[in-house]
């Protein structure tokens, strides 16, 4: 068990290794560069830029820009900001809490939906409920998640008022109900393709153990349905609806990257956005580390709880 | 002697519409006496299922019984509303099933899934339903219940899930036990020992058995009465001695006659062809590692195994699943590597040959599998998956095609087959496209990895004939892997009995199972069902 930590530790340092190269290579490949900020503003001379330039490190040759900044990042030195010099780790900070919030609730809201529609299709093959889910997820799958905010944006916030446009909540304000209000919209937003998609898979799922042998076992016992449903049907089929959670990581992240912008929610999608905008160098590549860590982390709990939920998977 | 526990009375279940025939059952009328073992007995889709799972009220949706009685307890189960027949599940009416691993649910421990039962059917008291739960595993004959109710079935061999699901079976005492086919997944030393517990409780308890089989060696260790399904209609019932010595209905007969038997005698062989297979001192061990850095388990498959194969004859491999037969298969195919010995071909050895110089020389050794449809590509038409293979050695397409037309006619399957996709065949013909498959090759060995264990006795005894049809003509060396005795009797001209990687014991069959010299094999023979039937007949 320790071993096997051990070594998914190992090859996740290897992935953010790897991650961070590739993102470092794939940054500095990009037109521009950090210097062309400056490079607009009035007056700036080349020797002013030079000057810039060697006070940021970014007249030495590429590896050894990166070299330095990862010999700082293994030992908890992000950087600092281009943008205002602030520490790369308490910008990150500020921005956390709120996708996080936004990602937790609409993966809850995504789970329970999900399932629940997903288990319904299953136990009622070919009705008329499952049909409509199955077109209501392709449709839902289809739908880009911008255009779909922005159609809610219109039709809650403009035409019907019910709901804000954006942002986390209302200037002065801040409390609990008032976030409350302003999550509604982005969480559904974001839950959307990920309804879809956890519905067909756990429909697919549930389907594969409702005809299993110890479904029947159960039965023959005399068991009320629901518990035959509850305890062997969705219990089983939620093993592989575990590891898909974990795989469903990256997709959310980006999926949030898109949310957060078209709301107005000031979480670190936004924050890459802008960061990607200003050629803010360290915090692109302080989110991206840390966007990989979350979703490496998030696997292997994923992998972790699996193996707590049945016993035939071996972590050794 | 009529005191029916359970009366079944014109039970008609209707299948899909677009089935071959309308009822899965039609008109089945029997009674179940109490304290008897009935056995139903019949080949895949006779029925017999299908009538114990609408008795439980357990059908799969698409089949709906279109008419007749259940009558238990004076009340027709089948007419009453669904809550009250729930009640009576599990613990008036039990069942268990065939494969006792995928009948357990893999998320529970086994005593988690006894006490369920008991739970289920109002006992209230957790103390009491612990206690309960170890008392049954005691009573079924598991070893160490304290430690044992918190392990998960696949920690558990396959006769002591079979024991599980006994257990919860009985947990409340029923009055009527449903055992459709619960030694078939079996070894036969495991059968033996099932079948025996169940005959000791249902005589301890006086209840009453409902044993599905296709298998008339187990009937004859344990029915008192018999009915005989075919196509869904009851076509004989009667005492187990009556129907098993003089059976009536031409079916039956049909169907007694097909059951493999230990033959008196061998069969007559040329000592002098040459041979073809030289087998020396053969070993392969399975390393699994786990993980990196994770230690080794070792697992030895076969032991120094060593034998000689000549044209045209069989050589039969038995032993329990474990033994190493299949691995030695395998071996054999060159499907995975061995750690030493020889495997002289024809005089050559091909086990150190790589992949790419053995190739040549694949078509002179090929293999049958068990798995008729598994084996097939339900993607791909007959006539793709039999001449693939040749066409890939380098055969031109069109001869190819007519090879593969005149062997379907040779293995008995009608040209049109050519065309037609794996799951248009049943499964003995399937079994024969995948002879055909073999045959297109035109091997001088071939394996046969329980080649026959999934047919019916009709058709598995249609099978053989065939195999030994294409071994006269053809002048075949064949390899007959099986776990069943029975079978390896009848087609083995000599037989090797296997046991924990090793070869025990060998002989002809009318030595070995007449009169075996090892304990081992003297254990396997003792546990071939229907024995006494068998030297009465």
């Amino acid at each position: 068990m320790i071993r096997y930590l051990l070594s998914r530790v190992g090859q996740s340092l290897v992935l953010l290794f790897l991650v961070s190269l590739i993102g470092f290579m794939v940054l500095n490949l990009a037109p521009g560069g950090p210097l062309s900020q400056f490079a607009l503003t009035p007056g700036m001379t080349k020797e002013t830029l030079d000057r810039i330039a060697e006070q940021m490190g970014l007249n030495r040759p590429l590896p050894v820009q990166y070299a330095d900044w990862l010999w700082h990042l293994v030992q908890g030195d992000w950087g600092k900001s281009f943008r205002d010099g602030r520490p790369v780790l308490t910008i990150i900070n500020g921005h956390l809490f709120a996708t996080l919030l936004l990602m937790g609730s609409s993966t809850l809201l995504s789970v329970v939906i999900g399932t629940w529609i997903g288990i319904r299709s299953a136990v009622r093959q070919g009705s008329a409920f499952d049909y409509i889910a199955t077109v209501a997820a392709m449709i839902a799958l289809s739908i880009p998640t911008f255009w779909f905010g922005l159609v809610s944006i219109f039709v809650f916030s403009l035409w019907l008022g019910w709901l804000p446009a954006g942002n986390m909540y209302t200037v002065g304000d801040g409390s609990l109900p008032d976030i409350a209000i302003h999550l509604i919209m982005p969480s559904f937003v974001l839950a959307l393709v990920n309804v879809a998609v956890w519905s067909r898979y756990m429909r697919s799922a549930t389907l594969d153990v409702i005809s299993q042998d110890f479904v029947r076992t159960a039965q023959a016992k005399g068991l009320a349905p629901r518990r035959v449903l509850m305890k062997h049907i969705v219990g089983n089929a939620m093993v592989p609806m575990i590891t898909l959670a974990g795989m469903q990581l990256p997709t959310l992240l980006g999926g949030a990257l898109v949310t957060e912008t078209v709301f107005t929610w000031p979480g670190m999608g936004r924050l890459f956005l802008d960061s990607l905008g200003y050629q803010d160098y360290p915090v692109v590549m302080g989110l991206l580390v840390f966007s990989a860590v979350l979703v490496l982390v998030g696997n292997l709990l994923a992998d972790l709880l699996a193996a707590v939920v049945d016993p035939r998977i071996r972590l050794d | 002697m009529t005191d029916p526990v359970l009366s079944v009375r014109g039970l008609t279940v209707t299948l899909p519409r677009e089935m071959d025939r309308r009822h899965a059952a039609e008109n089945v009328s029997f009674d179940l006496q109490r304290g008897e073992i009935l056995c139903i007995i019949g080949e895949s889709g006779s029925g017999k299922s299908v009538t114990a799972s609408a008795v439980m009220g357990l059908l799969p949706a698409v089949m709906k019984v279109a008419g007749g009685q259940v009558l238990y307890a004076g009340r027709d189960l089948l007419a009453m509303p669904e809550a009250a027949r729930r009640a009576l599940r599990g613990r008036s009416l039990s069942m268990i099933f065939q494969d006792p691993l995928s009948a357990l649910n893999p998320l529970m421990t086994v005593g988690a899934q006894i006490d369920e039962v008991l739970a289920a059917h109002g006992w209230r008291d957790r103390e009491k339903r612990t206690a309960k739960v170890l008392d049954l595993l005691t009573e079924i004959g598991l070893p160490d219940p304290p430690l044992l109710r918190h392990q998960y079935p696949f920690r558990l061999s396959g006769g002591q899930r079979q024991r599980v699901m006994i257990a919860i079976a009985l947990a409340l005492d029923p009055d009527v036990l449903i055992a459709d086919e619960p030694t078939t997944a079996l070894d036969v030393t495991t059968q033996a020992q099932i079948l025996e517990l169940i005959r000791t409780i249902q005589r301890r308890k006086g209840m009453s058995v409902m044993f599905i089989t296709h298998d008339f060696g187990v009937v004859a260790d344990i029915a008192d009465r018999v009915i005989v399904m075919e196509k869904g209609l009851l076509v004989e019932q009667g005492a187990a001695a009556q129907v098993l010595t003089a059976p009536e209905h031409p079916y039956t007969r049909r169907l007694i006659a097909a059951v493999p038997r230990l033959r008196e005698t061998d069969r007559v062989a040329e000592l002098e062809a040459p041979v073809i297979l030289r087998v020396e001192a053969l070993h392969k061990t399975y390393r699994s590692r786990s993980g990196f850095l994770g230690h080794t388990r070792v697992v030895p498959a076969v032991r120094d195994v060593g034998f000689e194969l000549r044209r045209g004859r069989t050589l039969g491999v038995v032993g329990e699943s474990g033994s190493g037969k299949s691995s030695m298969g395998k071996v054999l195919m060159k499907l995975t590597d061995a750690d030493g010995g020889r495997i002289l071909l024809d005089g050559r050895d091909i086990l150190p040959l790589t992949e790419a110089e053995f190739r040549p020389l694949r078509p002179r050794i090929q293999m049958v599998f068990q798995d008729p449809y598994a084996s097939l590509n339900p993607r791909q038409t007959v006539g793709a998956s039999l001449t693939v293979g040749p066409v890939a050695q380098g055969m031109v397409r069109s001869e190819a095609r007519a090879r593969a037309a005149a062997i379907l006619a040779q293995v008995g399957l009608d040209p049109s087959a050519y065309d037609r996709f794996p799951h248009e065949f049943s499964g003995g013909q399937r079994q024969r496209v995948g002879i055909a498959r073999a045959l297109m090759f035109d091997p001088e060995v071939l394996i046969a990895d329980e080649a026959v264990s999934a047919l019916d006795v009709s058709i598995q005894a249609q099978i053989l004939e065939l195999l030994a049809q294409v071994q006269a003509v053809r002048h075949l060396a064949m390899i007959f892997i099986t776990h069943d005795l029975r079978v390896a009797s009848q087609i083995c001209d000599e037989v090797l009995v296997m046991h924990k990687g090793r070869v025990v014991e060998s002989g002809t069959p009318a030595r070995i199972f007449r009169a075996p010299e090892q304990d081992y094999t003297r254990r396997l023979v003792a546990a071939i069902p229907g024995s006494r039937w068998d030297s009465a007949a």
